[in-house]
């Protein structure tokens, strides 16, 4: 596998199955992990990062889960590239910054990816479609039983997994769902809900979009507290406040296809059209346009289109995904045209709900 | 200037980011601050909520680790303050009470309760990878006709899944 070889395939988290994928888009979970003794990433002078990187990658190579897996160097990639495997949610905007000795490795179908040298030696995902929390686990898990035995990892009786920032230390376990919420957006409820979410002891933050505002309607819910509950506990935490939201959420999409399905349809519908004949399109009206069109697909109002097509043009709307399709660099009006002609070849010969 | 998540509170707490050249602010009451301080981490930085609630990082340098440094790492208690992160996995020692303080302050509890990798050692041998090689190493050298050299891997495998049984 090849780094130009993934735009051709659909990541296994965006095929838009697993429970309540209606709602919850993806799943995931990732581990903080670091060498004992081996100065932190941002601590460590270039020969120990770069030394540090190589075991890294001599264990992960050796992993099961790893053993068709694309390993990358940072310092190879173009800027454009970076950007695409942030695109593609397989590294973080972190990782592509500075040039120090960072590495990332991609497993088969993306489902698996490990930064190395971000803020911790180690930061390894497990990305799933759907509400699918358990399974991420029980992946990334088995990675993590695999690399102890090849590596020394921070560790301490007490505290757990030793991380580069004390808000990870202990289990260096992060959940987290995509949970798209277009339903308690248009009935104003979300602010209730995203409130009830941070009491709780979760964060809640909208997805796309910059800042505060959120853009299209989707929400990244996680866990906070990593120190002082098992792994399954703090998963288990993070599933039952996640069924509340999607029963909301669910409850609000019932309401209003009973109260309004008028409105909803024709708002659905000037979305779809705009999408299937806009020549000029900018990558947030876009989200947001989609966003409309994917709760269309979910409520059987929009037909003949899938929901993996409608996901994967979230992904391939995106700056580098358009620069990557066309072979070359465009400047920002370019791409808006280049956008408009991409969703138009998508979504052309799907007739109107 | 009213705080931005809860649209009430007088705020006291600026932060701010940069991502993509594009500045953003984000003004918050004490008490979203505080209540949010883990959230903000993924967001702005614990080195920037540190800077915004000075009195915080201040209450944290006990008697015990001002002015001293990890021997493993060379960091100081006032280097953690500053970029929010801490240099080695010694530092946790070196810092031990003050860190206490934090980890209380941040997770509600100093008590790790998931996972080891000591267990997973003993679950996961060393012997078991080095018998799959081992083994594909062995099924080379029939391929190529070695005959020599597959009853010399023969003879280690056995050795080494007997050491292991006898273990087990
Ligand atoms: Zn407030
Ligand atoms: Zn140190």
């Amino acid at each position: 596998m090849e780094l130009n070889d993934l735009i051709n395939h659909t990541s296994e988290w965006l095929k838009g199955t697993g429970p309540n994928s209606e709602i919850i888009i993806s799943s995931r979970i990732r581990l903080a992990r670091n060498l004992a003794k081996h100065p932190f990433s941002h601590r460590a002078k270039k020969p120990g990062q770069e030394e540090v990187l190589r075991s890294v990658e001599a264990g992960l190579a050796d992993c099961h889960a790893l053993k068709a897996a694309l390993f990358l160097k940072l310092a190879d990639l173009d800027e454009v590239d970076k950007q695409f495997l942030i695109e593609r949610h397989l590294m973080s905007r972190d990782h592509a910054l500075g040039d120090d000795h960072k590495g990332l490795a991609i497993s088969d179908r993306e489902i698996i990816s490990v930064m190395i040298n971000e803020e911790d030696h180690l930061r390894m995902q497990a990305l799933q479609s759907g509400f699918n929390l358990r399974q991420a686990w029980q992946i990334l898990d088995a990675l993590d039983d695999e690399l102890a035995a090849k590596v020394e990892y921070a560790f301490s009786n007490e505290w757990g997994y030793l991380t580069a920032c004390p808000t990870n230390t202990g289990t260096g376990l992060r959940a987290s769902v995509m949970a798209h919420l277009p339903a308690l957006v248009m009935t104003k409820q979300i602010n209730k809900v995203l409130q009830a979410i941070a009491k709780l002891g979760l964060t809640a933050r909208g997805f796309y979009g910059e800042g505060t505002e959120a853009v299209g309607n989707f929400f990244q819910i996680s866990n906070q507290v990593a120190l002082g509950h098992s792994e399954d506990e703090l998963i288990e935490n993070l599933e039952r406040i996640i069924r509340q939201v999607i029963e909301h959420e669910q409850n609000a999409r019932d309401a209003m296809s009973r109260q309004d399905r008028m409105r909803l349809s024709d708002r659905i519908g000037r979305a779809f059209g705009t999408l299937q004949s806009a020549y000029i399109i900018s990558s947030n009206e876009t989200v947001d346009l989609l966003s409309s069109v994917r709760l269309g697909v979910d409520m059987d109002i929009v037909k003949d289109i899938d929901r993996s097509a409608v996901n994967e043009l979230f992904i391939l709307i995106q700056p580098a995904h358009l620069q990557k399709l066309e072979g070359k660099k465009l400047s920002s009006a370019e791409r808006d045209v280049k956008r408009a002609t991409l969703i138009r070849s998508k979504l052309i010969g799907n007739s109107h709900p | 200037m009213t705080c931005d998540v809860c649209k009430q509170g007088q705020a006291t707490v600026h932060l701010t980011e940069i991502v993509d050249d594009q500045m953003t602010e984000l003004h918050l009451c004490e008490e979203c601050a505080s209540q949010k301080g883990a959230q903000m981490e993924s967001h702005f930085g614990l080195a920037d909520l540190l800077a915004g609630l000075a009195d915080f990082g201040k209450q944290l340098e006990t008697e015990e680790v001002a002015g001293q440094k990890c021997a493993n790492c060379a960091l100081t208690f006032e280097d953690f303050r500053k970029v929010g992160r801490l240099g080695c996995s010694e530092c946790y020692t070196t810092f031990h009470r003050s860190l206490a303080t934090l980890l209380k302050r941040i997770h509600g509890s100093t008590h790790h309760l998931g996972k080891s990798p000591m267990k997973t050692a003993t679950r996961t041998p060393k012997v078991k990878s080095e018998l799959v090689e081992l083994k594909r190493k062995l099924q080379e050298a029939i391929d190529v006709e070695e005959f020599e050299t597959a009853a010399r891997l023969r003879d280690q495998i056995r050795e080494l899944e007997q050491n292991k049984h006898r273990k087990a």
